[in-house]
């Protein structure tokens, strides 16, 4: 079953198409990324978002088709982000999508965005498979799930303020780095020293897998206010930052890993790609013996493909949604049916 | 008709509690804007306010949804967090003009929807202070004026 994946929930336009048959997978994805445009605001823009998907989506999906050396008949099915996210922009994106498969008489189906996150590294060779513990860390998410079988999710724990990523962004903010924060915060601590200052690890002194960031913002603020004209200070507090909170996932997962039994950690979102962080899980992997598994570093953000794969899997097991077109800005992962079981 | 109050907030615990103290008071449509620079406890006070109107709720950060609402038995919360709005017409992409008069709007950044968003109630102003952090409230109306008696009899004055 060939399928349409297309994504639209924030400011990545992806598009990506899916093979479900044994040995095809993945056959071509493509990816239009407005950062640049909303590098002057310092975040997304909600407005703009969507008037960019609007003018990126077509071309892309001719480009994706053709780089599949498909055409538009070819496909079985069309899958498109539904939420959560920007309302204006999920819309794009599903009404493109239902149109499309409306109009070849194929199936549709709106995909949980989260879903896809978590199910990415199920694309890459030898893929994991459930039962696993699965960390999405984003700017916009924080949270663990127990994963029984796809479509089974159980909350762990999420964030209880700020998401990781935007403790990331919010820090680089504060001693005013470029947007997006994650990567400049990891050049910048990458020279830095790791014994100069130390942040607390929130949340870690207590039982339970619940997240918050909030306080180690407010540490980093102090610091910098305090020492913003020494030498290096920003490096060495960019790596302070980003010791506590890689730690605090890091300690969190093993926690996870221990209530839950199983041997398998799945690590995905845009925190994902952070370097310190998949040095830190896979030494854990080594000493706790679990499997560790991430998506490759381009599907570690938002992307097409994942989409395409999660929404595939969905259709091949006979699920599809009606023609009503639904987004949600908020949607608990929790709340998805399973998949029929076999 | 305009009246003030500044009030110390040692820790987070007295700017969640700050928050609190406001949420017996509130009406449906009430405005409040929450003003101070990253860091300065606007998220927190807003905690404070839903958590004593919906206990147990989590109250997490609106920068990356820009709108979380809450439902209380006598009306909506919409806590806003506008900072990443290029103009302040981006706030009709929020939905929020329909809401106004009869939800609870509590907005950080509400200088980014200068213009946009209705004038504040309540406007609440954090700062960094030597021993922790200050906030000074404003209040316009009677309404908020007599708000602002009745809590400063109950929080520490800075």
């Amino acid at each position: 079953m060939r399928v349409l994946g297309l994504e639209t929930s924030c400011d990545e336009t992806g598009v990506a198409v899916y093979d479900t048959a044994p040995g095809r997978g993945l056959l071509a994805h493509a990816l239009h990324s407005q950062t640049a445009l909303h590098l002057a605001y310092g975040g997304v823009v909600p407005e703009l978002a969507s008037r960019d998907h609007v003018e990126r989506l077509v071309p892309l999906i001719r480009r994706t088709l053709d780089e599949a050396g498909l055409g538009v008949a070819d496909l079985d099915g069309v899958a498109y982000t539904a939420g959560p996210g920007l309302v204006g922009a999920l819309l794009v994106g599903a009404g493109l999508g239902r149109a499309l498969a409306f109009a070849l008489g194929k199936p549709a189906i709106g995909v949980h965005h989260m879903e896809g996150h978590l199910l990415a590294p199920l694309m890459e060779p030898d893929p994991p498979g459930p039962p696993f513990v699965a960390l999405l860390v984003s700017g916009g998410h924080t949270m663990l799930l127990e994963v029984a079988a796809i479509g089974r999710y159980r909350l762990l724990g999420e964030t209880l303020d700020d998401a990781a990523g935007e403790a990331f962004d919010k820090t680089a903010k504060l001693m005013g780095l470029p947007y997006p924060g994650g990567p400049a915060i990891a050049r910048l601590a990458a020279g830095g020293r790791p014994d100069r200052f130390t942040f607390p690890r929130p949340m870690t002194d207590r039982p339970g897998l619940d997240f918050s960031f909030s306080g180690l913002k407010t540490q980093v603020l102090l610091a910098w206010q305090r020492h913003r004209d020494e030498p290096d200070a920003a490096a060495d507090i960019a790596r302070a930052f980003e010791e506590a909170a890689t730690e605090t996932l890091a300690i969190k997962c093993r926690r996870a890993l221990a209530e839950t039994g199983a041997r398998t950690l799945v690590v995905a979102g845009g925190v994902g790609a952070n370097r310190r962080l998949r040095e830190r899980l896979a030494s854990a992997a080594r000493a706790d013996g679990f499997r560790l598994a991430f998506p490759r570093p381009e599907f570690c953000t938002d992307n097409g493909a994942m989409i395409a794969f999660a929404g595939a899997l969905r259709l091949a097991a006979g699920l599809a949604d009606d023609a009503p077109l639904h987004v949600r800005a908020r949607w608990p992962l929790e709340s998805l049916p399973a998949l029929p079981a076999g | 008709m305009t009246a003030g109050l500044a009030v110390a907030l040692p820790d987070e615990a007295a700017t969640r509690a700050l928050g609190a103290a406001l949420a017996t008071a509130l009406a449906p449509g009430d405005v409040i804007h929450l003003v101070g620079e990253l860091g300065a406890g606007k998220t927190t006070l807003a905690r404070g306010l839903v958590q004593a109107l919906v206990p147990g709720a989590r109250v997490r950060s609106p920068t990356y949804t820009l709108v979380e609402p809450y439902s209380t038995p006598a009306f909506d919360v919409l806590h806003l967090d506008l900072y990443r709005l290029a103009a302040p017409d981006e706030l009709e992409a929020l939905g929020i003009r329909e809401r106004v008069g009869e939800a609870v709007i509590v907005a950080e950044w509400p200088e980014r929807a200068a213009g946009a968003l209705p004038e504040a109630d309540l406007r609440i102003e954090l700062r960094h202070a030597s021993n922790g952090r200050e906030a000074r409230l404003l209040a316009r109306g009677p309404r908020a004026a007599a708000l602002l008696h009745a809590l400063a009899g109950s929080v520490p004055q800075a």
